[in-house]
């Protein structure tokens, strides 16, 4: 049985990330499309915090309210007038993108009702997982362990640092 | 009341079609980019919640969110370069207005 205040944590958790995706993709002001976004993405690390990942909450904060919201900001400073609305949309267009949204939303909501009975199991216990525990799976190179892929996400990295720089450089 | 697994899934399910009714309508090429870190969320988010009520002791699925997270912010930047570097050919980020290399 969850405490109260860990329900009531979790409705504030769940309202916040609905309400505010709502509003990322229909607000008209781009610049506020980014502050919804960066608010998603804290009630999501939230969700995390709430899960016991305590390590992942944090890597969420970091990375991407940390960089990717900035990274939004300074593009959109550097390519439209903040202040500007965007025209208003084709009623074409917001025709084909409620019918895709709604049909992601019956097939995958169907999907998921229909076998809600298996995922009626309660929380498990589970303590979190420690720093030292989270760092031996990162650097193991056991069954289950994660140096290859850490060692190619460091790559991918570097390549994609290389590959901004040269996108992007003034000619 | 209790919690179930179903209780993460729904808001994140709606998370993931605000994504894709975003990267539909949305002209600016930014307001797509941000659609599409709505539905990277929503599915990093299935990881975790799957990771926690079915195989609590392992770490699978929080790994690779760790990994998905890393890769979401290499794909964002080098969208964002990509973006500023149209920007600046074309002065305009809007997709409709994009039609250089057609013909």
């Amino acid at each position: 049985m969850e405490s109260l205040g860990g329900i009531i944590m979790y409705w504030v958790i769940a309202l916040a990330i609905v309400i505010f995706s709502v509003l990322t993709v229909t607000t008209r002001k781009i610049l506020r499309s980014a502050t919804y976004l960066l608010f998603v993405l804290f009630a999501t690390a939230a969700l995390y915090f709430k899960l016991d990942y305590e390590f992942l909450g944090a890597v969420q904060i970091a990375v991407y309210a940390g960089g990717i919201v900035v990274l939004f900001v300074f593009s959109i400073l550097l390519t439209s007038h903040p202040g500007d609305n965007t025209a208003r949309l084709v009623s074409k267009k917001r025709v084909l993108g409620l019918v895709a949204g709604i049909a992601t939303l019956v097939v995958a909501g169907w999907a998921l009702l229909s076998r809600c009975a298996e995922m009626a199991s309660r929380l498990p216990i589970m303590d979190n997982p420690s720093m030292h525990r989270i760092g031996e799976t990162l650097m193991g190179t056991g069954k289950g362990e994660y140096l290859l892929p850490f060692e190619a996400v460091s790559v991918l990295l570097l390549a994609c640092i290389i590959g901004g720089v040269t996108v992007a450089r003034k000619r | 009341m209790e919690i179930t697994m179903i209780y993460y899934l729904i808001p994140s399910l709606l998370m993931f079609c605000c994504g894709v009714y975003g990267f539909v309508t949305r002209k600016n090429m930014i307001a797509m980019l941000i659609s599409l870190e709505l539905m990277l969320n929503a599915v990093d988010i299935n990881f975790v919640v799957f990771n926690r009520y079915l195989f609590p002791g392992q770490m699978e699925g929080m790994f690779f969110t760790l990994f998905a997270i890393a890769i979401a912010a290499a794909e964002t930047a080098l969208a964002i370069a990509i973006i500023i570097n149209v920007f600046r050919a074309a002065r305009n980020v809007d997709v409709d207005d994009l039609n250089k290399m057609k013909h």
